[in-house]
């Protein structure tokens, strides 16, 4: 086997030197009846040319050939080919967790500088050092502001990710925290405040909405954030197209916000592995969740980093940690730090900004054709929004399928008050062709019989 | 005696003064440190529709300030990551052998199919009769898993081993539930890693301490006592964070069933059983796998993982939320509609990147190699324990596996700590073991050296480490104050605690 570095000869002589007559007698603490003594049932050993096949034929059925309108917490950019080129270096891939931290400097300073370009992008004081996912973060700031307030309710939008929300309904199950829904405003697709607010009780741990929201809407995050405040509670962000950040105002007013980077050069790859990360205000830091980098000085004074405040962590305090998280997405947060190394200070402004362009000419194109409209109006928007078209979705997918388009994301399934209503998305790597050809067969509606 | 300047091996050679250190790699400052306005890493295309006005459509949602991001040119992204680089230890440099961690070697042509557009682009929620492809690969990684630990059913929706934990434990407490009683408590032998502990508080269990018996493993006259009708499970890792496999298993499994109770298996140590035992046919009821353990998947500095739950056929009706249904013309779909099922517990269907490299792993082995690299791992960690067992303190003579646990006992009488020689192994050139886990024994020394080390590299690290218990005796100080190979030197972690600095400010 290509990977194992041992001659025949030389495993001889290693158990000669251990004492063993065979391998078979370092295995003789398995009880006889327990032994496999049959071959796996797997398939063969391949070479490595027959493994590229095989996975190249996986991924054949569906190619650049395709254009996608498909967001909805997974969204597509460019990715900048210095991003593998760097995160693929050996030294960051093949590294583990920097517990040693004279020998893992590097990925300490760069998690280091992820932790200060979140706190950046979103107003918050300090970041961690990544969670799994975009809903698993909210799930755990969900609990965060259980422990700061010591209070046992959520208030949840249900403009959330529909998929974060039975996530945070999972973490919540044994919890004895029940939540209520907020359901939104039916003119603009943003949370219902007079709702919310009758749902703010004195009880309330925190209001987690999400922004921009599952159906591409901006909230009024000060507003918001004054009617938990009002009656105590925390407020949570959650963000699931982080590159919105970019010219959308950060929610400063938030105590908390969980934030999945995806959209900052990490590959789609199915739904993952992407990268939470949950951003707070200094007061909370002790109640975070998961790894944190901190700077400090080595004996001749010079600057270094070390994970730090692990008091909170599972392999200290074991059942009352803040949370079980152990291994996290290093290396994802890793690609998120190239990312915005690589766009910057005013590349974030302006992919923004393309981002801004290219979803309004769709919503545009695509709202002008007879039946269709925009479903929420009246407030603002960045990359997503909601399309109602008077055919049913299944019948125009048919048609765009047959241009190898993707359209809008059938709402249906989540929200079942919503017929005919499709989601979607335009990025920056969306041609103006392929909108308007989208536009064109979304028109060619066949005459009703 | 005079110093030679020029001499590269005299300190005072070594030794800069100023700013500027030895060598310019070693020299680099933060990402923020570099930038200067103006300077740009990017291009972006030109606009092909009409540039919008971004306070007009966005009002008082459009955001003022600009957030302070670095401004570098392609160049310094380069240097400045390939920098931060060399700064690391890794298991392509060299020997990795902390415990239980399993850092083995991560093949790059995972990494090169992982890449492959039609996988690194599929949307989660391209239409399932599009996505073929990504389900044909979760189909066959599913199969293999199910096949290797002899279990019945499996998700991959995890996202690492902790979360693992999470869902299996779900399982357990939705199995209690639909037989009318969830039970109130998970035992949990004292060697376990932190997470397991973590985990039962997580999903509402209280945790009750299995004391290991004098060999390190299960007691099973302990465990009759604590296991009643009020004991959910046992999370029992094997072979355990000694690295010695549960001799008396199917015994335990026996006594958990009997009182109703099911065996949660902590899967991280399964790279010693792969192809030799099955956890299914021992008796285990639940189990994680550590797809970057036993898979090779890359831990990339602290992930991604994932964390795979593989279970009985009674407990398949709980698994969270979609599985992968085979349809009658041979395609496949994800099934949401499944009343019993503990939920969600990450959005879309997991790390499906990792699931394809760890696929890739299974066929570049087939059987006989993953058979083989099971021996190799373990054939390597005893012959470690031969040739070091003369000199460092071994508390439990139990036969080992795939990892090999010393304390410092002999070192300690000298006051050198496991943390010390794990410091010194650095300057020979090795990533340390695992320092102080697991807790019962006193200042453990935790050497997982897997299969991927050639009899040439483990000759080296045996040496390094009897060089090492030869220093402490003559020169403990030496070892005391390692490494003084590093770019820095130990770091002061209490003022990282006392005042945190986690973020730079210009």
């Amino acid at each position: 086997m290509r990977y194992l570095p041992k001659s025949p000869a030389e495993r001889e002589q290693m158990l000669a030197e251990i004492g063993a007559r065979s391998i078979d007698d370092l295995f003789a603490v398995i009880p006889a009846e327990y032994r496999l003594t049959r071959d796996l049932d797997v398939p063969r050993q391949h070479a490595e040319s027959e493994i590229i096949d095989y996975f190249r034929a996986a991924g054949a059925r569906y190619t650049h050939k395709h254009t996608s309108f498909l967001g909805a917490g997974a969204y597509r950019h460019y990715r900048p080919i210095l991003i593998d080129a760097m995160a693929q270096r050996g030294e960051f891939l093949t590294s583990y967790t920097p517990y040693q931290a004279e020998i893992t400097q590097g990925t300490l300073q760069a998690i280091f500088e992820f932790q200060t370009m979140i706190s950046e992008l979103t107003g918050m004081d300090v970041a961690n050092a990544s969670m799994y996912d975009g809903s698993t973060g909210a799930a755990e700031a969900v609990l965060m502001a259980m422990r700061i307030t010591g209070r046992h309710r959520a208030v949840v939008a249900n403009t959330v990710h529909p998929e974060y929300r039975e996530v945070l309904h999972t973490y919540l199950r044994y919890r004895e925290m029940p939540t209520k829904l907020v359901a939104c405003d039916p003119e603009t697709g943003r949370v219902d405040l007079r709702a919310l607010e009758a749902a703010v009780t004195e009880e309330t741990a925190a209001v987690l909405i999400q922004s921009p929201n599952f159906f591409g809407m901006i909230e009024d995050i000060p507003v918001i954030a004054d009617i938990a405040h009002k009656k105590g509670a925390l407020l949570i962000v959650s963000i699931a197209e982080a590159v919105s950040l970019g010219v959308v105002r950060p929610p400063v007013e938030a105590d908390i916000v969980s934030l999945e980077a995806q959209a900052f050069g990490v590959p789609l790859c199915y739904g993952g592995p992407y990268c939470g990360v949950i951003a707070t205000k200094e007061q909370y830091l002790r109640q975070i969740p998961g790894r944190l980098v901190g700077q400090t000085v080595d004996r001749d004074g010079y600057r270094g980093f070390v994970l730090t405040l692990s008091t909170r962590e599972q392999h200290i305090r074991r059942e009352k940690a803040t949370s079980n998280i152990c291994t996290n997405q290093a290396l994802v947060a890793l690609m998120a730090t190239i990312f915005l190394t690589i766009y910057g200070k005013e590349g974030m402004r302006e992919l923004a900004e393309q981002n801004l362009a290219k979803a309004h000419y769709a919503a545009q194109a695509l709202s002008a054709q007879p039946g269709a409209k925009l479903r929420f109006t009246g407030a603002p928007w960045f990359n997503e929004f909601v399309l109602y078209t008077e055919e049913d979705p299944a019948a125009w997918s048919q048609r765009l399928r047959s241009d190898r388009i993707v359209g809008g994301l059938d709402l249906h399934r989540w929200y079942p008050e919503m017929s005919n209503c499709t989601l979607w998305c335009a990025t920056e790597i969306m041609p103006r062709e392929r909108m308007d050809k989208t536009a064109s067969l979304m028109a060619a509606r066949p005459v009703e019989a | 005696m005079a110093t030679d300047p020029v001499n590269p091996q005299t300190d005072a050679a070594r030794r800069t003064t100023g700013k500027v250190r030895p060598h310019q790699t070693q020299n680099e400052g933060l990402v923020f440190e570099k930038s200067s306005p103006g300077k740009r890493g990017y291009k972006l295309p030109e606009l092909d529709v009409p540039p919008v006005n971004v306070d007009e459509l966005l009002g008082a949602a459009a955001r003022k300030e600009k957030a302070q991001l670095p401004e570098l040119s392609e160049i310094e992204i380069v240097r400045h990551f390939t920098r931060l680089s060399t700064w690391n230890y890794a298991i392509d440099l060299g020997m990795y052998p902390l415990g239980s961690c399993t850092m083995k070697y991560n093949p790059r042509v995972n990494e090169w199919v992982a890449r492959i557009e039609g996988l690194a682009e599929a949307h989660p929620y391209r239409p399932d009769h599009l996505a073929q492809g990504q389900l044909q690969v979760i189909d066959l990684l599913q199969r293999c898993l199910i096949e290797i630990t002899g279990m019945d059913a499996i998700t991959l929706q995890p996202a690492a081993g902790a979360h693992g934990e999470f869902t299996g434990i779900l399982l357990v407490r939705a199995w209690h539930e639909s037989q009318g009683n969830a039970r109130m408590k998970i035992l949990i032998p004292d060697s376990a890693h932190g997470t397991n502990p973590a985990t039962a508080a997580i999903c509402g269990y209280e945790v009750e301490n299995l004391k290991s018996n004098a060999e390190g493993g299960i007691d099973l006259e302990a465990l009759e006592r604590q296991v009643d009708g009020e004991t959910a499970a046992l999370m029992l890792t094997n072979p355990s964070t000694i690295g010695v496999f549960e001799s008396q298993i199917h015994k335990i499994a026996d006594i958990l069933h009997a009182k109703g109770a099911l065996l949660y298996m902590d899967g991280a140590n399964m790279n010693a059983l792969v192809g030799k035992t099955r956890p299914g046919d021992f008796g285990v009821d639940v189990m994680h796998l550590n797809l970057h353990k036993t898979f090779s998947t890359p831990h990339g500095g602290g992930g991604p993982g994932s964390g795979p739950v593989a279970c009985k056929a009674f407990l398949e009706p709980f698994l969270p939320i979609p599985v992968l249904v085979k349809n009658e013309d041979g395609g496949m779909h994800w099934h949401y509609d499944r009343p019993q099922s503990v939920g969600r517990v990450r959005a879309f269907y997991g790390n499906t990147g990792m699931f394809i490299r760890a696929l890739a792993y299974i066929l570049a082995n087939g059987p006989d190699g993953l058979r083989q690299t099971t021996e190799d791992a373990v054939l390597n960690a005893n012959y470690i324990r031969k040739k070091l067992e003369d000199v460092y303190e071994l508390p439990y003579k139990t036969p080992s596996m795939h990892e090999v646990v010393f304390s410092d006992k002999r070192q300690a009488a000298k006051g050198v700590k496991t943390g010390d020689i794990a410091k010194r192994l650095i300057d020979y050139g090795f990533h340390p073991y695992t320092v102080s886990f697991p807790m019962i024994v006193h200042g453990a020394l935790m050497i997982e050296p897997t299969e991927s080390e050639s009899l040439e590299e483990l000759d080296l690290f045996i040496e390094a480490m009897r060089a090492i218990a030869r220093e402490v005796e003559e020169t403990p100080e030496l070892v005391k104050s390692a490494p003084h190979s590093t770019r820095v030197s130990r770091l002061d972690e209490v003022q990282a605690a006392r005042k945190p600095v986690l973020r730079w400010r210009g």
